[in-house]
């Protein structure tokens, strides 16, 4: 790749092996094996409410990506609000706002699940434009097949328009799951027990700074490729035969 | 031949198109007879296309009424008064047309097989066995029944449309619309669309309405040509009559670059 | 419970408007050195050399993907280690500019590849020097059109300082916190907070749009 200067993945992965080895020897030396059962719990809570999330976040974003174009103005304005205010404001004001304030209203929520809550409202928010993009790229001659065969306006949808529109979103979304990967960290800050909250307490306790994050770091990137993978697999999948 | 029947099968009454300030179809009057074959010939911008994507119902009418089969398309009769039509209406009009599309437009999530019995299922809704038979048949019938499992991006320009005018006679319809069908296609592929199109004309009981640039196709296969031009019919007739001996300077002028472009 | 106080969101309206300058200086510190640090990535990011390229490419993907938060706090927390004492407002914009200057980098890098081959070339028969070639040539053509999405980096840093309230920094959301942990009411300082950021997100994000249309029209 010219363009691309002289990167290479051989001595992406040179560096990245080496730079491993090295961590290890340092660990090794550091009492590694202590940091593992408290980072691997950590890391389970985090995957738990990564997934959790992410699911709620799919589900308003279909809402409000389709809500946005609705024939129904009063639903228009509540899906464009909803983007808005979710959009206008970082994950953590929500996190917060939700934490501190809902006991307020007399709802009293556990922390994880207003984790939850906050992060799936706040990336289903960025989704609702992935979902409207993927359905306005469908091909305009599909809808004027679905109309020349007489489908009506739900069937269209459902059968022709959605599923080509639902291929088309799965790299976008990909991002947006690694978006709210990295912002699970601050669940952290609403006591939440996550990787990051477990990396910040063996910090305090070990004063083993760089060793912590730097393995805390990988542990996010790791999970950060697992999902890579799976949303690959999910649209080779789901193209099999396709093209 | 068509039948001699007493009512057309389509009926355009000062039919009236416009974008905006353009007007593209001008009080336009056209019948065709049940089972009679049209060709609509003429230069692009003439409204050729625009008609049969209003009787598709994929375009609005701006002035004038659309009648399939006796009915209204769009609207009903209520009191002896012309009313917009309601869904269910439209959907029963519009069913009694088909269209095969110059870029083919089938499903490209589906098999050539699904694509055919996707509207039979979910519109006519019929079992799926049922659908999967009629749709086994026309593939057959397209010379496609090898093909059937196959995804579009598989198949040739020539055999996807082949596909496309399956799925569209699944649906039964009695006007088939042909929007410039071959235009897409690579020369060599023509002919099997063509031939296709010959033998659904000579099978079965279809009103069919084409716009084509196949000049030769229309004149050995239609019963009437229509020659478009701004917006109105500027010349119809016998496809050896209009094709030889034109009466008007434009058609005169159109048929001469078209036979320049050989 | 009534709904909201808005005889104490006028009370505290100063104290959060002070906090707002920290906001506001926090976010511009860490953008300048998102903005000029991402530039100095992506050219290494597009150096001949195998090592210096995979290098940089492999430490903007890593920042790039891993939460900023961690970062923060490793930033913070490492200098000590050492024996050097920064405050936290310090450490804190380091760490944010770090993290964005991996998301510039990747947008420098757009702007960089859609230079014209012919425009280095042009460069290297002039036999200019490396400094000259990106100084005088090449940025001024590849800045200009990335501005917009640039210009979106620093409204999403803006939005993300209340990170650094993790690290006690008297930014609006810390001081949103210590009014609602002295006063018990957490309704009105962190919903003025929100709103604040909302507000100066949708005018940002219309200003972003007039410099696109701007730019667009200069460069005809």
């Amino acid at each position: 790749m010219p363009r691309d200067g002289s990167f290479s993945y051989r001595h992406l992965w040179i560096c990245a092996l080496l730079s491993f080895i090295a961590g290890l020897v340092v660990a090794s030396f550091a009492g590694f094996r202590q940091f593992l059962p408290p980072l691997l719990e950590g890391a389970w809570v985090t995957v738990q409410i990564t997934v959790a999330a992410c699911a709620l976040a799919v589900a308003c974003g279909l809402l409000a990506g389709l809500g946005k174009m609705s024939p129904w103005a009063p639903v228009r304005w509540l899906a464009i609000t909803y983007i808005e205010v979710f959009r206008g404001t970082s994950a953590l004001v929500q996190l917060f706002w939700l934490f501190f304030v809902l006991p307020h209203f007399g709802i009293t929520l556990d922390p994880i699940p207003v984790a939850i809550l906050a992060l799936g409202l706040n990336v289903g928010a960025y989704g609702a434009e992935v979902v409207r993009g993927a359905i306005l790229a469908v091909p305009r001659g599909q809808y004027e097949a679905s109309i020349a065969l007489n489908m009506s306006p739900l069937t269209r949808m459902r059968r022709i328009i959605l599923p080509q529109a639902i291929v088309a979103m799965i790299p976008p979304w990909g991002n947006l799951f690694i978006e709210l990967l990295k912002a699970t960290a601050l669940v952290s800050l609403i006591t939440v027990g996550d990787l990051t909250f477990r990396a910040y307490q063996l910090n305090q306790a070990t004063l083993q700074t760089v060793q912590i994050f730097l393995l805390v770091l990988s542990m996010y990137l790791g999970i950060a490729l697992v999902i890579t993978y799976l949303m690959r697999g999910l649209e080779r999948r789901m193209t099999l035969g396709r093209a | 031949m068509p039948t001699a029947d007493d009512q057309p099968m389509v009926r355009f009454r000062e039919v009236t198109k416009r974008y905006g300030d353009l007007v593209v179809l001008d009080q336009l009057d056209l019948d065709v007879a049940a089972n009679e074959k049209v060709a609509i010939i003429g230069p692009s911008g003439s409204g050729k296309t625009t008609v049969l994507r209003m009787l598709m119902t994929l375009e609005r009418i701006d002035g004038g009424v659309i009648e399939v089969d006796g009915e209204a398309l769009t609207h009903t009769s209520r009191n002896g008064e012309l009313v917009p039509a309601d869904e269910g209406h439209l959907r029963r009009v519009r069913g009694k047309i088909g269209m095969v599309f110059q870029h083919f437009n089938l499903f490209p999530h589906m098999t050539a097989l699904q694509n055919c019995m996707e509207a039979p299922v979910h519109v006519l809704g019929l079992s799926k066995d049922e659908a999967r038979t009629r749709a086994e048949e026309l593939l057959a019938m397209v010379g496609l029944a090898d093909k059937k499992d196959q995804y579009p991006a598989r198949l040739s320009g020539g055999q996807q449309q082949r596909v496309a005018i399956a799925r569209a006679l699944a649906m039964r319809p009695k006007v088939m619309l042909f929007d410039e069908v071959t235009s897409a296609l690579d020369p060599e592929l023509v002919g099997e669309v063509l031939n296709v199109i010959r033998r659904l004309g000579a099978e079965h009981n279809l009103t069919m309405l084409m716009v084509t640039h196949q000049m030769g196709f229309a004149r050995e296969f239609a019963d009437r040509v229509c020659f478009f031009y701004a917006g109105k019919i500027a010349e119809q007739g016998a496809p050896e009559q209009l094709f030889s001996d034109p009466q008007s300077e434009r058609t005169r002028q159109f048929l001469a670059a078209v036979l320049e472009a050989g | 419970m009534q709904l909201f106080d808005w005889q104490f969101a006028l009370e505290i309206l100063p104290t959060l408007a002070r906090a707002a300058v920290v906001t506001i200086e926090a976010t511009f510190l860490g953008f300048a050195i998102a903005a000029v640090l991402g530039l100095v990535l992506a050219i290494l990011r597009r150096s001949q050399n195998p090592w210096i390229s995979s290098a940089a490419g492999g430490f903007v993907e890593f920042i790039r993907s891993t939460p900023v938060l961690i970062q923060i706090f490793f930033v913070f927390f490492v200098f000590p280690q050492f024996g050097i004492v920064i405050p936290a407002f310090t450490a804190g914009v380091m760490a944010l500019g770090l993290h964005y200057a991996s998301y510039c980098s990747e947008v420098y890098r757009a702007g960089l590849d859609a230079i014209p081959r012919g425009q280095w070339e042009a460069a290297r028969a002039l036999n200019l020097s490396p400094y000259r070639t990106y100084y005088g040539v090449i940025i001024p053509q590849a800045v200009p059109p990335v501005v917009p999405a640039l210009g979106n980096y620093l409204i999403g840093m803006f939005k993300e300082t209340p990170l650094l309230s993790a690290i006690a920094v008297v930014e609006l959301m810390q001081t949103a916190k210590i009014i609602g942990s002295e006063t018990f009411r957490y309704l009105e300082p962190i919903t003025m907070v929100g709103a604040f950021f909302l507000v100066m997100s949708l005018i940002s994000a219309v200003g972003v749009r007039q410099l696109e249309a701007w730019l667009h029209s200069r460069r005809g």
